[in-house]
């Protein structure tokens, strides 16, 4: 699991962002176990306590919950997995939409593109 | 009670103050990176911490003790010039850090030696300059300390010993123990530090969490403090 950090944003906030794309493409799954913060942070090569403050945050979201003696888990909340994989598209795709825009490209041409382009992948 | 704790701590050579008025306290299970430029203070300070030098005025506490022989064993520095004999073999080094520290974990010493594929009959000074930097951090992270001090782990390697550094910082320091890391070189080391604090002419000029400072100010650590310096 490699991943390279952008030094400029925090880093907890990357790992929150990372472990929510994780969840929600499905891999990790629903009811899954996850590694130990121990082992998460040293798979990522983060400290810790870095590691500890994403999945607090996390948690807060209901995405993973803990289980007393067992550790963390993904939620099996499909609902809750699905509304955040639609928010996260939602922003991709405003994001594109703005670049567009930027290009001088409206909304209908851009769609144009998407159709013409992403029918080859 | 903090691991370490300096209460306003004055330190001068002769009439030239190097260290003003300096405060920090270090709680358990941390990364702080100690950061500022060449000449600042920060030896002088890891001096006064490791019992090497006493201060003009003011008090350090290591586990609420001044610093001594106790201190020695909560303790683990690594220097940042080399005290090992170069004319020792690998083994005779471990022998040494075996004879002199309670603490110091042979067998994982001798297992982090044998990743690298070091061969523990090798001479020191036979041993590249990166290999030697390694050696010298694998003897200091194998002690069960609770406070590590680093002087500049990172002088003169080059990446990849870099990378391996790190990694040997993070893998190895105990539950519960924290870590300084006195540096200026930044832009490496700060994704693994908890908080930073920027020294500068002998006074403590800043402490934060590395990310709540990445936030604040939408920048990297390493050019915040560049900014901050200006160099």
């Amino acid at each position: 699991m490699d991943f390279l950090f952008d030094n400029e944003r925090p880093i907890y906030i990357q790992l929150v962002e990372k472990l929510r794309i994780e969840i929600v493409s499905g891999k990790l799954r629903p009811g899954e176990r996850i590694l130990s913060v121990r082992e998460l942070a040293l798979n990522l090569k983060v400290n810790p306590n870095t590691m500890q403050k994403a999945l607090v945050e996390l948690e807060n979201e209901g995405l993973v919950y803990t289980e007393r003696t067992n550790g963390k888990f993904v939620t099996q909340n499909d609902n809750l997995i699905e509304n955040l994989k639609k928010k996260m598209a939602e922003e991709k795709v405003n994001k594109y939409l703005e670049d567009m825009l930027d290009l001088g490209i409206d909304n209908k041409e851009a769609l144009k593109y998407l159709k013409e382009i992403g029918g080859k992948f | 009670m903090e691991l370490l704790e300096c209460k306003n701590i004055y330190k001068n050579f002769d009439d030239k103050e190097v260290l003003k008025d300096v405060n920090l306290k270090i709680q358990k299970g941390k990364i702080i990176g100690l950061l500022g430029k060449n000449g600042t203070g920060k030896s002088t300070l890891i001096k006064l911490i490791n019992d090497l030098l006493t201060p003009t005025s003011g008090e350090i506490l290591i586990n609420g003790k001044k610093p001594g022989v106790e201190s020695k064993d909560i303790i683990a520095y690594l220097p940042e010039r080399t005290y090992l004999d170069k004319e020792m073999k690998v083994k005779d080094a471990i022998l040494y850090f075996e004879e002199f520290y309670t603490n110091f974990d042979k067998n994982k010493a001798v297992k982090l030696l044998k990743d690298l594929d070091l061969d523990i009959n090798t001479k020191i000074s036979k041993m590249s300059k990166g290999m030697q930097e390694k050696l010298q951090l694998i003897l200091v992270m194998s002690r069960n300390a609770q406070l590590y001090i680093l002087d500049e782990p990172l002088g003169g390697v080059d990446p990849a010993t870099r990378d391996y550094i790190l990694d040997t910082i993070l893998t190895n320091f105990c539950e519960g123990a924290s870590v300084i890391i006195f540096t200026h070189l930044i832009a490496d080391i700060e994704r693994i530090l908890d908080e930073v604090i920027f020294i500068d002419k002998g006074e403590i000029v800043l402490t934060s969490s590395a990310d709540e400072l990445r936030n604040k100010e939408n920048a990297s650590i390493d050019e915040i403090f560049r900014r901050y310096f200006k160099c």
